[in-house]
């Protein structure tokens, strides 16, 4: 369970994160969606203990972050957006360390190493430096790093960040299983998609402020079923229709060119916060 | 806290292991360097306080050589910190402050004495055998206890890796060639000595040669080095949390 009470932070002048208040369960997949700078990897950095809040509250189940740290680190796995893999040591140390880290006893981390590296498909890699192994591998050996020390909540910070689809969509189905078996995932990702596809809530982050926070489907829906993206040179304008019925009876009025498909969460995003999400 | 220091320690020593041949020979140019250049080919006929220069020159290049391999672990934060990110894993994970530094302060002073045991080695081919005593091998922890510390305390301070580098540039190498080690410091005048007396080089060469060559230990010299370590590792947990924006 993630609790976020009004929490705020700035630098200097500048508002980071405005009074955002979240409540994810239990065994919930949630997504915190939004563009680059909206404060996602803040919200992430603070939740972890990386960056200090300037105000507010952040409990992982029922630890404080900021009173009771090390018991509220402890309950958490982080994989953050950037590789941070020790590149000379190899993957079973990588883990090993971790384990390390988290006071988890030799016995201990040799068998969960082992069997961590058999659920991500990553055994024939045990003894390989990280070095070696592809953007894709990286990104399963952080993962499995993450879990090392069976945290109840796991953070994913835009975890399927450059790589191909094919890779993301393995990744997706690995944060699918993991969820599955119980964890608390919290994902920040600027991949609509990708939210649409993994989460049972979404929050949309802008310039700091959540703008709105639901599932997937009642974001969608208060946008309607059907959209028409029509265009007029460089422009494109989208209206959006409860059914099929109406959206064809619009577009028979229509003289320029344009596309009928159904609404997408990008929709709900475009139309809340009135960004493009880049 | 014995967890998440042994933890950072086993860390450096894997990667000190993987690196160890390109550290030896990384670790052992610069004192052949000095012992060809310094001690064999200029120094073979002076003598100094009484013994030859080379026996006078190898106490003065460990006390060199621990500082500059106890500081490099400032690099090796550096690049954990600002390019592979690793130090990110390290302040997520439940561990104090002191866990981190200790085991950092700890790779610090192993590399110093891994450069101490092959400056012996070479002292050794070119016939310079030290008393390895009690107080030598103290002055060597205290001065690589001092150098660690503040490696620790400056790379959670610095910006940039390029900052380091000033750092060095303007404070460890000038320290390194005038803090007792090439030639004694009482050959200066006054002000000068008063001057290399705030460095704690100074006191470690004094205290290593002293013990080495077997002469009555310099006390207040391991008394300053042990309050500027203090000092140092002090400011060193500080700063960790400097490094949390």
């Amino acid at each position: 369970m993630i609790i976020l009470k009004n929490l705020n932070k700035h630098y200097k002048s500048v508002k980071a994160l405005k009074n955002i208040n979240l409540h994810v369960i239990r065994g919930e997949l949630f997504a915190y969606l939004g563009p680059n700078g909206a404060g996602k990897t803040t919200t992430i950095r603070i939740m972890t203990g990386l960056t200090k809040l300037s105000s507010g509250k952040v409990l992982l189940n029922r630890f404080d972050i900021e009173q009771d740290q090390v018991a509220a680190k402890k309950e958490s796995g982080l994989v953050p957006q950037s590789i941070n893999l020790d590149q000379e040591l190899t993957v079973a140390e990588n883990l090993d360390i971790h384990g390390m880290l988290y006071q988890m006893p030799l016995k201990a981390r040799k068998f969960k190493t082992d069997e961590l590296l058999k659920y991500m498909d990553l055994y024939d890699r045990k003894t390989t430096l990280v070095k070696q192994l592809s953007g894709g591998l990286k990104r399963r050996v952080m993962i499995a790093r993450a879990l090392m020390h069976s945290p109840e909540i796991l953070f994913l910070d835009e975890p399927t960040v450059g790589l191909d689809a094919n890779i993301r969509r393995r990744i997706w189905a690995i944060i699918k299983k993991i969820q599955q078996d119980g964890s608390t995932i919290f994902l920040t990702t600027h991949y609509i998609e990708e939210a649409e596809f993994l989460a049972q809530r979404v929050a949309f982050l802008n310039d700091g402020e959540i703008v709105a926070l639901d599932t997937p489907k009642n974001l969608m829906e208060k946008m309607g079923t059907w959209a028409i993206d029509m265009f007029e040179g460089s422009r494109m304008e989208t209206t959006y229709f409860q059914t099929r019925e109406a959206a064809k009876k619009f577009m028979a009025n229509q003289k320029q060119s344009f596309t009928l498909r159904r609404v997408n969460l990008e929709d709900a995003f475009l139309t809340l916060t009135g960004k493009k999400v880049i | 806290m014995i967890h998440g220091c042994l933890a950072i320690y086993y860390r450096e020593l894997m990667i000190m292991k993987r690196r160890l041949p390109k550290m030896i020979a990384t670790m052992s140019v610069s004192p052949l360097l000095y012992l060809i250049a310094f001690g064999y080919a200029m120094g073979s006929k002076i003598n100094v306080d009484g013994c030859s220069y080379l026996e006078f020159l190898l106490p003065g290049l460990i006390a060199m050589s621990s500082m500059t391999q106890a500081f490099s672990i400032a690099s090796e934060i550096n690049i954990a910190r600002f390019y592979w990110h690793i130090f990110e894993e390290f302040q997520a994970a439940p561990i104090s402050n002191i866990s981190y530094v200790t085991g950092e302060v700890l790779a610090g002073m192993t590399r110093a004495f891994v450069s101490i045991f092959i400056i012996l080695i070479l002292g050794y081919f070119f016939g310079v055998v030290l008393s390895c005593n009690f107080f030598f091998w103290l002055a060597i922890i205290l001065n690589s206890f001092v150098f660690a510390s503040l490696a620790v305390g400056m790379a959670m301070l610095v910006k940039s890796h390029a900052d380091q580098s000033m750092f060095s540039s303007f404070v460890i190498t000038p320290m390194a060639f005038l803090g007792g080690t090439l030639f004694p410091v009482d050959r200066l005048p006054i002000w000068a000595q008063k001057i290399l007396f705030l460095l704690p080089l100074t006191h470690a060469s004094k205290a290593i040669r002293s013990a080495s060559l077997g002469n009555s230990p310099e006390y207040s010299s391991y008394i300053i080095l042990f309050l500027t370590g203090a000092l140092f590792i002090s400011i060193s947990f500080l700063c960790v949390n400097k490094a949390r924006d």
